[in-house]
C-alpha cells in the first residue's frame, strides 16, 4: 500500500516536483527537498504537519525514499535536504531475501572504498561473515572488485565529470539505504519485523473437508439466515443514536467526571465514590440504573436496592434463584451436579423453604 | 429493507417443488414462480445481476439481501447520524508510561478494578501492574516465547495466558512473597496451534480462547475440559470479544480468512459471518449496547456491523492510513472508537458520523494492543517498543 503512495507521489503532474538539488558541489538530478515531501502530503492527504512528518519518515524508514545528505541515518527532515526515490529494484515487497552473500559483497566493496574505514558494527558484520562464508570470501571480494571497476568506469575517462560524481553519489546512497533496511544497526528498530507466521485462505492449515455434512451445515446455516428477520438498518442506527444520548454523559472521556478523571489529577476521589459498595452512590450511577434493568443488576449496590425492595414484597427469593442459576451457568463443571440439587431443593421442591412461583406448565 | 409481498399463488415451486406460497418471477422475461426461499436463492448461488430477474410491480426482488451488499445509497451510519452534533477537538495525554518489559508488548487486559492491568510480551514475561502507580505488583515467566494472548479473570485473582506453546494456562494471583506463582499453574486450553486470545466469560470458571488452528473453544478452568468447540473459519482465528451480558450467550471471532463470524455458545454454531474486510482481521469489539460489533484489519480500515441488520453499516478509513489496524476498542458511550495502527499511531473515530476525531502519536513501534477502561475513564495502549501508555 504504501507503494501505491509512492507512485502517486511519482506522478508527473500531481507528484512531488523534482529539480537537480545540489549536494554540496555536486548537482544530483531527480531529487526533492525534505520540505517537498511535506508539503505533498499535507495537501494531497488534508493532514496536519505532525502528522504528514510521521508518515513520510515511515516511508523513509521503509526505504522507499532515501537521503542524499547523511545517509546513515533514515530519517526525514523538513527542510531543504534532499531525497530521492528509490529504484523499484530495491523495493522490500520485492521480498528478495537479502542474503548473506549479497551483504558481503556490499561490505567488502566498501571496506576496498574506504580502505578499512568502516562503521563499528558494519566491520563487527564482515568479520563475522569473514569466518562463516571463508570458503567463497575469494568470490566476495572478485566480486566487490568487479562492481567498483565498472562504477569506477563512470568516474574517469571524459567529460561532464560531475555529473558522473552525481551518478555516484546516487547508486551509493541507493544501496546504502537498502542495506540499512535490511541490516539495521545494533538499536535501530527493524521495520521488517513481522509476527508469528500466519497463514491465511491459500496456505491454509485448516482442513474444511468438503463432504456430505459440510454442505448439509452449510444449507442449513444458510436457511435460517434467510428465515431470520432483519431490522432495517435506518432503525438500527436511530438505536445507536439514542443508545449514544443515553450513555455520553456517563462517559468520562466524553464528558469528563466529577471531581475529576483520576488518571488526570492522580486524585482517587472518583473512584473512591464510586466504589462497589459506598453508603451513597451517585446521581449518575442511579440514573443508570434507569436505562435497562442489566444495569440495576450488574452493579452490586443496585441489586442490593432490588434485594431490599423485593424483601418487602415478599418476594426475594425471585432474585436468589436467579443468582443460583446464574451460578450454575458459569460455575465448574464438577460441580453441576452438587449446584443442581441444592437448587432444587431450595427453590424448586414442593414446599422448600424459598419456594419460587412457577406456573405449572413449566414444572 | 425488509419487504413483505402479496402471495398470489400457493403452490409447487419451480425451482425446488416444495408447496410454499409463491411470487411471480421473470428470468430473462420468462415467467416462473418461485418461493421466497429459491427467489433469494437465484440471487445468491446463481449469481444473475439483480437487473435481469423483476417481478410483477417490476421491482428487483431480495433487495435487501444481495444489493445490500454492494449497493451504496443504502443506509450508513453517517447518514442517519447527521442531526448528531459534531464532537470538538479532543485532548488525550499519556498519562502513565508502563516500563518494564524486555520486548514488544504483545496483548494486555485491565483488572474489574479499574486500575490493575496484565500485559503480555514476546519474551515470554507476564506482568502484573497497578496502572495508577505504575507498580510492577506480579511477574511470571511462560516457558514459551510470543505471549499472545492475557485476559484478567473478573474477581481479579487470576490472569490467564498462552502463545506459542498451544496452551492457554491459568495463574491464580497472591500475594504472598515467598510463593512461587509458576507453581501454581493450571494447564486449561489445549491447541494444536498457537493461541491467539482468550478470555474469560462472566466468571473464573470458565476461559474462550481462539487459536491458529482455526477454532475457538470453551473450556472450564478447573477440570480442564473442554465445553464446546466452534468450528467454521477457514484460516487462523486472531481474535474474539463475548457480547456483553444483557445479550448474552454469543460471541464474535475474526480471522485470518477475512470473516468475522458470530457464535451461539451453547450450540457451537455460527449465527452469522461478515466478510468484507479485504485482509486479516486483527481485532474485534462489541459496542456497548451489544447490538453491533466493530473490527480492526491489516488493509488499513475499521469496520462497524450491525448484528440485528446483519450488514455492514460503516467504514473507517482514510486514504493517508496505510497501514493496518491491529487493535480497536469503543469508549463507554460507544461514541468514539480507538483503533491501534501498525504505523505507530492511534486514530480516535467518530463511531456516528464516520470522521476521524484525532490521532495520538507517542509509540516507537507498532500498537500491538488496545484496551479502555472498565469504567471508561481511560485507555492503555501496548507496543512494540516494549511500553504500555495510559490516556485520558
Amino acid at each position: 500500500q504504501m507503494e501505491r503512495m509512492i507512485v502517486s507521489m511519482q506522478d508527473p503532474d500531481m507528484g512531488i516536483k523534482m529539480r537537480n538539488q545540489r549536494l554540496l558541489i555536486t548537482v544530483i538530478p531527480h531529487a526533492m527537498t525534505g520540505n517537498d515531501i511535506v508539503e505533498w502530503l499535507i495537501q494531497k492527504y488534508g493532514i496536519s504537519e505532525e502528522e504528514s512528518l510521521h508518515l513520510g519518515n515511515l516511508i523513509v524508514k521503509h526505504g522507499y525514499i532515501y537521503p542524499l545528505r547523511d545517509p546513515r541515518s533514515l530519517v526525514l527532515r523538513a527542510d531543504e535536504s534532499p531525497y530521492r526515490f528509490q529504484t523499484p529494484y530495491f523495493w522490500t515487497s520485492t521480498k528478495w531475501p537479502a542474503t548473506e552473500l549479497d551483504y558481503a559483497i556490499y561490505l567488502a566493496k566498501k571496506n576496498i572504498r574506504k580502505q578499512g574505514d568502516l562503521i563499528e558494527h558494519e566491520k563487527d558484520n564482515y568479520n563475522l561473515l569473514h569466518k562463516r562464508i571463508n570458503h567463497t570470501w575469494d568470490f566476495v571480494v572478485m566480486q566487490a572488485r568487479e562492481q567498483l571497476r565498472t562504477s569506477h568506469c563512470l568516474r574517469t575517462g571524459r567529460a561532464a565529470k560531475q555529473r558522473r560524481k552525481g551518478d555516484r553519489i546516487v547508486i551509493d546512497c541507493q544501496e546504502q539505504a537498502y542495506w540499512l533496511v535490511n541490516r539495521p544497526p545494533p538499536g535501530a528498530p527493524n521495520v521488517l519485523e513481522q509476527g508469528p507466521e500466519r497463514r491465511n485462505c491459500h496456505t491454509t492449515r485448516v482442513q474444511l473437508t468438503k463432504n456430505m455434512d459440510y454442505y448439509k451445515r452449510e444449507i442449513e446455516y444458510c436457511r435460517k439466515a434467510m428465515a431470520r428477520s432483519r431490522v432495517k438498518s435506518s432503525i438500527c442506527l436511530e438505536g445507536y443514536i439514542k443508545f449514544n444520548e443515553q450513555y455520553v454523559p456517563h462517559d468520562p472521556i466524553m464528558s469528563g467526571c466529577l471531581p475529576s478523571n483520576p488518571w488526570i489529577t492522580d486524585d482517587t476521589t472518583y473512584w473512591a465514590m464510586n466504589a462497589p459498595t459506598v453508603p451513597t452512590p451517585t446521581k449518575l450511577r442511579v440514573e443508570r440504573w434507569g436505562f435497562n434493568f442489566s444495569e440495576l443488576l450488574n452493579d452490586p449496590l443496585g441489586r442490593a436496592q432490588l434485594l431490599d425492595f423485593l424483601k418487602k414484597e415478599f418476594s426475594a427469593e425471585n432474585l436468589s434463584f436467579w443468582e443460583a442459576c446464574e451460578e450454575l451457568r458459569y460455575g465448574e463443571q464438577s460441580r453441576i451436579p452438587e449446584i443442581v440439587d441444592s437448587i432444587y431443593q431450595q427453590f424448586l421442591a414442593p414446599g422448600a423453604t424459598r419456594w419460587v412461583n412457577i406456573d405449572s406448565k413449566t414444572m | 429493507c425488509d419487504q413483505t409481498f402479496l402471495a398470489v399463488l400457493f403452490g409447487p415451486c419451480d425451482k425446488c417443488s416444495k408447496e410454499k406460497p409463491l411470487r411471480a418471477v421473470y428470468i430473462k422475461s420468462e415467467q416462473l414462480s418461485y418461493c421466497s426461499l429459491c427467489v433469494e436463492m437465484v440471487h445468491f448461488v446463481d449469481h444473475i445481476p439483480p437487473g435481469d430477474i423483476t417481478d410483477e410491480q417490476g421491482d428487483v426482488p431480495g433487495q435487501s439481501f444481495a444489493a445490500g451488499l454492494s449497493n451504496p445509497q443504502l443506509f450508513a451510519v453517517h447518514q442517519v447520524a447527521e442531526r448528531v452534533e459534531s464532537l470538538g477537538q479532543f485532548v488525550m495525554k499519556t498519562r502513565r508510561t508502563l516500563k518494564g518489559h524486555g520486548n514488544k508488548v504483545l496483548c494486555m487486559d485491565w483488572c474489574k478494578d479499574k486500575r490493575r492491568i496484565v500485559s503480555s510480551s514476546q519474551d515470554g514475561k507476564v506482568i502484573v501492574w497497578d496502572s495508577f502507580t505504575t507498580n510492577k505488583e506480579h511477574a511470571v515467566t511462560m516457558p514459551c516465547t510470543w505471549v499472545m494472548a492475557c485476559a484478567y479473570a473478573p474477581s481479579g485473582c487470576a490472569i490467564a495466558c498462552g502463545g506459542l506453546d498451544n496452551k492457554c494456562s491459568v495463574y491464580p494471583l497472591t500475594f504472598d512473597k515467598n510463593e512461587n506463582m509458576a507453581a501454581k499453574k493450571k494447564s486449561v486450553a489445549m491447541h494444536t496451534n498457537y493461541l491467539s486470545a482468550c478470555s474469560f466469560t462472566n466468571s473464573d470458571m470458565q476461559i474462550l480462547t481462539a487459536s491458529g488452528d482455526g477454532t475457538c473453544a470453551l473450556w472450564d478452568v478447573e477440570s480442564g475440559q473442554l465445553l464446546q468447540s466452534f468450528h467454521g473459519h477457514g484460516a487462523d482465528v486472531l481474535c474474539l470479544d463475548l457480547a456483553p451480558s444483557e445479550t448474552g450467550n454469543t460471541f464474535v471471532s475474526g480471522g485470518c480468512d477475512k470473516k468475522a463470524m458470530v457464535w451461539d455458545m451453547r450450540s457451537g454454531q455460527c449465527i452469522q459471518s461478515f466478510e468484507t474486510h479485504d485482509s486479516d482481521i486483527n481485532s474485534v469489539r462489541y459496542y456497548p449496547s451489544g447490538d453491533a460489533f466493530a473490527s480492526g484489519s491489516d488493509d488499513a480500515t475499521c469496520r462497524l456491523y450491525d448484528l440485528r441488520a446483519d450488514r455492514e453499516v460503516a467504514i473507517y478509513s482514510k486514504e493517508s492510513i496505510i497501514f493496518g489496524a491491529s487493535s480497536v476498542d469503543f469508549s463507554l458511550s460507544g461514541r468514539l472508537l480507538f483503533a491501534g495502527y501498525n504505523d505507530y499511531t492511534i486514530n480516535v473515530w467518530d463511531v456516528l458520523k464516520g470522521s476521524r476525531v484525532s490521532i495520538l502519536f507517542g509509540h516507537e513501534n507498532r500498537v500491538s494492543t488496545l484496551r479502555v477502561s472498565p469504567d471508561g475513564t481511560a485507555f492503555c495502549s501496548g507496543s512494540w517498543d516494549h511500553t504500555l501508555r495510559v490516556r485520558a
